[in-house]
């Protein structure tokens, strides 16, 4: 494949990365993808709108958020210099916010009535019902009945917020199959109803637009590196499920290319077991939710259930940007598995006195694994997606403590 | 293109001066030799056209009865070759009934889109409806299949408007299938007034026939949907019927086949029965 020019300069005008992305959709939803299309073009023509975002930014969000030298972390792997870039400070504790002040923007400016989303770990949901109340719209969030019962205090902060959280028993109960119910639930409602996505997947113009909104992280890095450091960082890594985090991280970085870009997925309990998350190193190309993107699937094309100790990440596919960067190799992407995820977590904790969430966790994994080889002037630069409080019962578990 | 067995099913009912029924089963549901024989009595039970599903994981157009019915055929060895084989065993039999697959991209985009035309058009598959291919994504696989003498069907939606409705049609041939509600299927039921208008407004566009679908349930309602479009389709129905004759163990009880097809019969006779008193 040749290189681009930018890296930076997709979708095309139908929504493609390459082969991937696009509108996979029926036709009821379709005049609606080209309605939110127009919607968000005209949003990103105004400049009020971009006014408004960056006035909840500042004052409801807590943006800038910092960027954080872990200096312990750094001693302790004894080589590359390690930052952190904090999305875990952010108002509801992840990334997952950014996005969702965007878009509820633009379903206000579209006049929608009625708010809906799917939610994995419950970052996503907690997010949503939070601009919900903000901004008085009724909210439905769809949750994989096995969600529910691993981030039950999620779930109570959605509902405190006055959302309705509607279980989903479908298939395995976890992500993917919330992301089909609100699909089913939005082609019965789409005059009122605005589909408010959580990752940067989905039909066109969810990838580019989530990454648009989450790309905050990149720009803010970018000049906050240069402050402390006077020059670019050597690596850049996040962690990625749908891969909201790690786009908005990345994009800015695109082009620069003395920067090594790297996505950690969840390998589960090894991507050589049938349990594990990791579209892009053991999945194949394929159609799901709106968008040709990796995903995990049989000879048949029927898609298959992922594992991932993180609910965040346990979803069988990824944002199609993320795919086309794999292929044309500006991203590189590793599997971190469950175990290693855990003792990363542990290992931060104790270190940094930050706790991160289990999806941060993996990136955590990979940092440590490339810090130690090198040199003391190598600059890494980690997205902290989010806070670990949610995931205290599940370390638990894990490490075998009864609470 | 030369006439395909939809095309001809279509010019006979006009002549019949009847609309047709549309029946929607998946393949495999709730096994392999169940599917088959199911298949294989609908024409004699009155099926003009048959819908076919391919099983896929994740049916995100489709109410909970489709939904388990494509996790039961899965369950039991539903597969991609094994559709194409029921429909080629079907074809030893029949040669008239068209045969519609139905169903999502992924399953035919693994397949590989040129091998799954050549092999479809080898079983004897007349048409295809996949859900998640608007027009905007015709390009890989609608057109080519078209191109080989498949009819790609078009669907069409109360949210489709006038302006996108063109596009919708360019290359549509076959039949036009207009989901007569804003949902997924097996839900709510479209009253006639609101489909007349409807399949008034694409019979403004288009010479191809028309045939409803989703929520259609009852003879009555077959019959009243065929008095203002060509043909209704029914899916839901059948399926609900046939989990009727599952035991606790999923496994078909002896009156299944019977019962689901004393079902098309019925409706086939609703569809029969409509113009006789209705027809402007």
């Amino acid at each position: 494949m040749s290189k681009p020019n930018t890296f930076r300069a997709g979708p095309d005008q139908d929504g493609h990365f390459g082969i991937y992305g696009g509108r996979y959709v029926a036709e009821t939803l379709m005049p609606l993808m080209l309605d939110l299309e127009r919607a968000y073009d005209e949003a990103q023509n105004d400049p009020a709108f971009a006014e408004a975002m960056k006035g909840y930014f500042k004052s409801y969000v807590g943006r800038p958020s910092p960027l954080y030298f872990a200096e312990r972390m750094t001693k302790h792997f004894g080589g590359a210099k390690i930052y952190f870039k904090r999305e875990d400070l952010n108002h509801t504790g992840a990334h997952k916010i950014n996005n969702c002040i965007g878009q509820i923007l633009l379903a206000k400016r579209m006049g929608k009535t009625r708010i809906i989303a799917e939610t994995g770990a419950g970052q996503h949901g907690v997010a949503t019902a939070t601009v919900c109340a903000l901004f008085d719209l009724p909210c439905v969030i769809f949750m994989g009945a096995k969600d529910i019962e691993r981030q039950a205090p999620n779930v109570f902060r959605m509902k405190m917020l006055g959302a309705e959280v509607r279980p989903v028993t479908a298939g395995a109960g976890t992500l993917k199959d919330a992301m089909n119910e609100a699909m089913r639930d939005w082609v019965a409602t789409v005059d009122t109803t605005y589909y408010l996505i959580g990752t940067a997947a989905g039909p066109h113009p969810y990838p580019a637009m989530v990454r648009d909104f989450q790309c905050i992280i990149g720009d803010e890095t970018k000049v906050q590196i240069m402050e402390e450091e006077g020059r670019l960082p050597d690596s850049i890594v996040a962690c990625v499920g749908g891969g909201s985090n790690a786009i908005g991280t990345f994009h800015p970085f695109l082009d620069d290319t003395s920067v090594q870009i790297v996505g950690v997925e969840a390998a589960g309990l090894g991507v050589d077991t049938d349990k594990h998350a990791a579209s892009l190193t053991g999945g194949a190309p394929g159609v799901l939710h709106g968008n040709r993107t990796y995903l995990l699937q049989d000879d048949d094309g029927q898609i298959t259930e992922a594992h991932s100790i993180s609910a965040g990440l346990d979803y069988p596919g990824i944002g199609p940007e993320h795919s086309w960067l794999k292929d044309v190799g500006r991203v590189e992407f590793v599997p971190v598995t469950d175990d290693e995820a855990v003792a990363a977590f542990q290992l931060c904790t104790k270190l940094e006195g930050i706790i991160p969430a289990l999806e941060s966790s993996h990136a955590i994994a990979h940092v440590g694994k490339m810090a130690k080889d090198l040199p003391k002037d190598h600059i890494i630069v980690m997205c902290m997606s989010g806070r670990g409080d949610k995931d205290i019962p599940t370390i638990a578990d894990a490490i075998g403590e009864t609470l | 293109m030369s006439q395909t067995r939809i095309d001809k099913r279509f010019a006979a009912l006009k002549e019949e001066g009847r609309p047709g029924l549309v029946t929607f089963l998946t393949a495999t549901d709730p096994n392999h030799e169940t599917s088959l024989a199911l298949l294989k009595g609908l024409p004699a039970a009155g099926a003009d056209v048959i819908e076919l599903g391919m099983p896929f994981s994740d049916p995100m157009a489709d109410g909970p009865a489709i939904q388990a019915a494509s996790l039961r055929a899965l369950e039991n060895g539903g597969c991609m070759r094994r559709t194409l084989d029921m429909v080629r065993e079907f074809r030893e039999s029949e040669d008239n009934t068209p045969i519609v697959l139905m169903g999502y991209y992924n399953p035919i985009y693994r397949y590989g889109p040129e091998a799954f035309i050549k092999d479809a058009l080898g079983a004897g598959v007349d048409g295809l409806i996949v859900v998640d291919l608007p027009p905007e994504e015709e390009g890989e696989f609608a057109l080519p299949a078209t191109k080989a003498g498949l009819n790609f069907i078009y669907l069409t939606a109360p949210t489709t408007d006038d302006a996108r409705l063109n596009r919708v049609l360019e290359n549509a041939s076959g039949f036009v299938y207009y989901v007569s509600i804003a949902g997924v299927t097996g839900t709510a039921s479209a009253d006639q007034t609101s489909v007349a208008k409807a399949v008034e407004r694409l019979k403004r566009q288009t010479d191809l026939p028309i045939a409803v679908g989703f929520g259609i349930k009852t003879p009555e309602q077959a019959g009243a949907i065929g008095q203002v479009a060509d043909a209704s389709v029914v899916g839901t129905a059948l399926i609900n019927e046939l989990t009727k004759h599952l035991d606790s163990d999923g496994n078909a009880k002896p009156k299944l086949i019977d019962n689901v097809l004393g079902m098309v019969s019925d409706l086939s006779q609703g569809v029969k029965n409509s113009r006789k008193t209705g027809d402007a």
